[in-house]
């Protein structure tokens, strides 16, 4: 018995070094990458001009849609806005731009001196309907297909290999 | 005039007591919901960006009527598990519930085996 017991401390020590080990080598900072894959559902995104609501349906008429979370408080966002407007030239994409937590007055200015690389423009004055995306903080863009299932996610601005990456997808058909 | 003044504190009492159920709920959840872009903290315990905007989804929720677990459940398909403080039992974290309870019967068997031998000795 004796020697059952001294096993069991052995291998229960054995497990707690090798827990140890593992989360000591595992990526600590949060992703949402499980998200690739997964369809969007119950889209309600109020134009940013008017009283239209964008919703599943709207998305699924374009071949790609890059939805882009930005404001023109975000620092970040100011950052990949020129690789927003280089996105706008391909033909095959559109990009849905949601204007978070904004006034409408500085997001105006800052489409106005940086450019509109938009498709479509909505807005979500509260940041409710971002959580519906798993946004949570700015800029994060997803690129999703006609079927509205994600096939990327972008956290933070956007940089020269993402719109590599991003050109890929779309041209790859 | 005695019955009038008994019946508006009986109902002021059970709104208060309604109200402060509904806080306390709305409390719990937030505690077992992690601050995303915190250091440690639940929802319930910033006041970030990303905090006050889930405790609003997470009262709109509620003013809808859903459960604890069908608000975990949303959250979690949003976010992932890493949202829970305490996640669901699931084929990837069986571990993390059995273990103390395994660990437990493992203690309590030798603590039983180490006193039976003491007495044995005695």
């Amino acid at each position: 018995m004796q020697k059952v017991i001294r096993s069991i401390i052995v291998l229960l020590f054995i497990f707690v070094l090798l827990v140890f080990y593992n989360s000591l080598n595992r990526e600590t900072n949060y992703s949402t990458d499980y998200l690739v894959g997964n369809k969007l559902t119950k889209i309600n995104l109020k134009s940013f001009n008017d009283n239209k609501i964008y919703t599943s349906e709207d998305l699924k008429n374009n071949d790609y849609t890059l939805i882009n979370f930005w404001a023109s408080w975000c620092a970040p966002c100011r950052v990949e806005h020129p690789f927003l407007m280089r996105l706008s030239k391909e033909k095959k994409l559109k990009i849905l731009g949601v204007n978070f937590k904004d006034k409408k007055i500085n997001a105006l200015k800052f489409l106005n001196n940086l450019g509109n690389p938009y498709n479509d423009l909505a807005k979500d004055t509260t940041g409710k309907q971002s959580v519906n995306f798993g946004i949570y903080g700015i800029p994060e863009s997803i690129l999703i297909n006609n079927e509205t299932i994600v096939l990327k996610k972008f956290v933070g601005p956007l940089n020269e290999q993402d719109l590599d990456d991003i050109k890929k997808i779309i041209n790859s058909l | 005039m005695k019955l009038k003044f008994f019946l508006i504190v009986f109902f002021l009492n059970l709104s208060i007591n309604l109200n402060s159920s509904e806080l306390v709920e709305e409390s719990k959840i937030h505690k077992n919901l992690r601050c995303l872009v915190c250091q440690g903290q639940s929802i319930a315990d910033s006041n970030s960006e990303f905090a006050l905007t889930l405790k609003m989804v997470v009262k709109d929720l509620i003013d809808q009527g859903k459960t604890d677990d069908e608000i975990y459940s949303f959250l979690s398909d949003k976010y992932g598990d890493w949202i829970l403080y305490k996640p669901k039992l699931s084929p990837g974290n069986f571990l993390l519930w059995g273990l103390p309870y395994l660990v437990l019967i493992i203690g309590g068997v030798i603590i039983v085996f180490l006193i039976r031998k003491s007495s044995k000795k005695a």
